[in-house]
């Protein structure tokens, strides 16, 4: 026990500047930023409002900064269950680089540090805003909800919506309509996004005691599920066509790739995938879902970033209002 | 993790320059902050003096 403690001890005194960068989960910090940053670019389109490029570029660090801290939190509070499921294991709280306690101070501080710089940079609904992301990623979905219920991915979900609205609010000051369309649009598409992992590590969840739907109600349910959700996110996705700032590229883009998704919750709800009979084709099914959900994802906001932030918007008339 | 080892017992020279690494990173951060707060400062003052002409 002691040797243990002690190589710990001196694993933690090795932990380097890319400890910290893995407590941070850089890869949600992207996806935040850049969503953020959508939302900032289509504000400014539509409004004419417009923001100081280091300003600007300062909010969207606080933006990043505030995704750090919230996954800094969420691998404090988590490491227990990292430390049991294999996906997880690697990360620098379980692995033993970077002490528990240590990993809270520095979501906390992190916090702090982002909001503050959010408050000085734009305005006081944008730190609100990015304030309450923290709060519901760290606190809500991460303590209260992802233990406790089945359902902790839809509301969870909240979270990792924000940051477009967010974008919006650092140039406008205020939110409206069209960012909460973008709140919407990753609000429905992070349950099958999320599901299809979980129909993987359906086992690893069952072993960590966490409520995920394929452990709670059946993977054939979360099958279902995905389906029902991919339905009602393809229909999210074109009301930025009737809300008038998703323009023709948008619209061919988001018919596209919403038919492909579709008949992909198709292929999937038919198959076996998540059981323990499931062939490897019907693991693939599952694993391809998820990979074509972030690039899903990524197309829809790059177009619209395209359209607004390159002045190829070209809106369709008679729809738009 | 630092009550998992005794603090009398010296630090390895790995040990130490793992500290080093942290508190040096600490500084760059520190004023990284620093750095973003007098930018700030700078463009919002810079923007208001139009408005003060």
């Amino acid at each position: 026990m002691t040797s243990r403690l002690e190589a710990e001890s001196v694993q933690t005194a090795h932990a380097g500047a890319w400890a910290y960068v893995q407590l941070m989960k850089p890869r949600i910090m992207l996806l935040v930023v850049f969503t953020a940053l959508v939302g900032l670019v289509i504000a400014q389109s539509i409004t004419g409002l417009t923001i100081d490029i280091i300003l600007a570029s300062i909010a969207l660090l606080a933006v990043a900064l505030g995704s750090g801290a919230a996954g800094a939190i969420n691998m404090w509070y988590d490491s227990d269950i990292d430390r049991l499921m294999h996906r997880t294991s690697a990360r620098p709280v379980p692995a033993g680089l970077i002490p528990r306690e240590e990993a809270l101070s520095f979501g906390i501080i992190l916090s702090g540090v982002s909001v503050l710089l959010m408050w000085m940079s734009s305005n006081f609904v944008a730190a609100v805003l990015l304030a309450l992301s923290i709060f519901y990623y760290g606190v809500v979905y991460t303590i209260w909800l992802k233990r406790r219920t089945p359902h902790n991915i839809v509301i969870g979900g909240g979270a990792g919506a924000l940051p477009p609205v967010i974008g919006w609010a650092i140039i406008t000051g205020s939110v409206s309509l069209e960012a909460w369309i973008l709140f919407a649009v990753i609000f429905f598409w992070t349950p099958p996004h999320f599901w299809a992992l979980s129909l993987l590590a359906k086992n690893e969840y069952m072993l960590a005691k966490v409520p995920m739907l394929p452990v709670a109600h059946g993977v054939s349910n979360t099958r279902m599920q995905i389906l029902v959700y991919s339905v009602i996110l393809v229909m999210i996705s074109s009301l930025p066509v009737f809300a008038g700032f998703g323009g023709v590229l948008y619209a061919l883009t988001s018919l596209a790739t919403g038919l492909v998704f579709l008949w992909m919750t198709v292929d999937l709800k038919f198959s076996q995938a998540g059981s323990e009979t499931a062939s490897s084709r019907d693991r693939l099914k599952a694993m391809r879902l998820f990979g074509f959900s972030i690039l899903y994802l990524f197309l829809l906001f790059a177009v619209l970033l395209i359209e607004h932030g390159f002045g190829v918007f070209y809106p369709f008339q008679g729809i738009s209002p | 993790m630092s009550e998992d080892k005794d603090s009398d017992q010296p630090l390895s020279k790995a040990e130490l320059a793992a500290r080093n690494r942290r508190n040096i990173w600490l500084g760059f951060a520190l004023a990284g902050f620093v750095i973003l707060v007098l930018l700030i400062t700078v463009v919002r003052l810079a923007n208001g003096i139009p408005e003060r002409m």
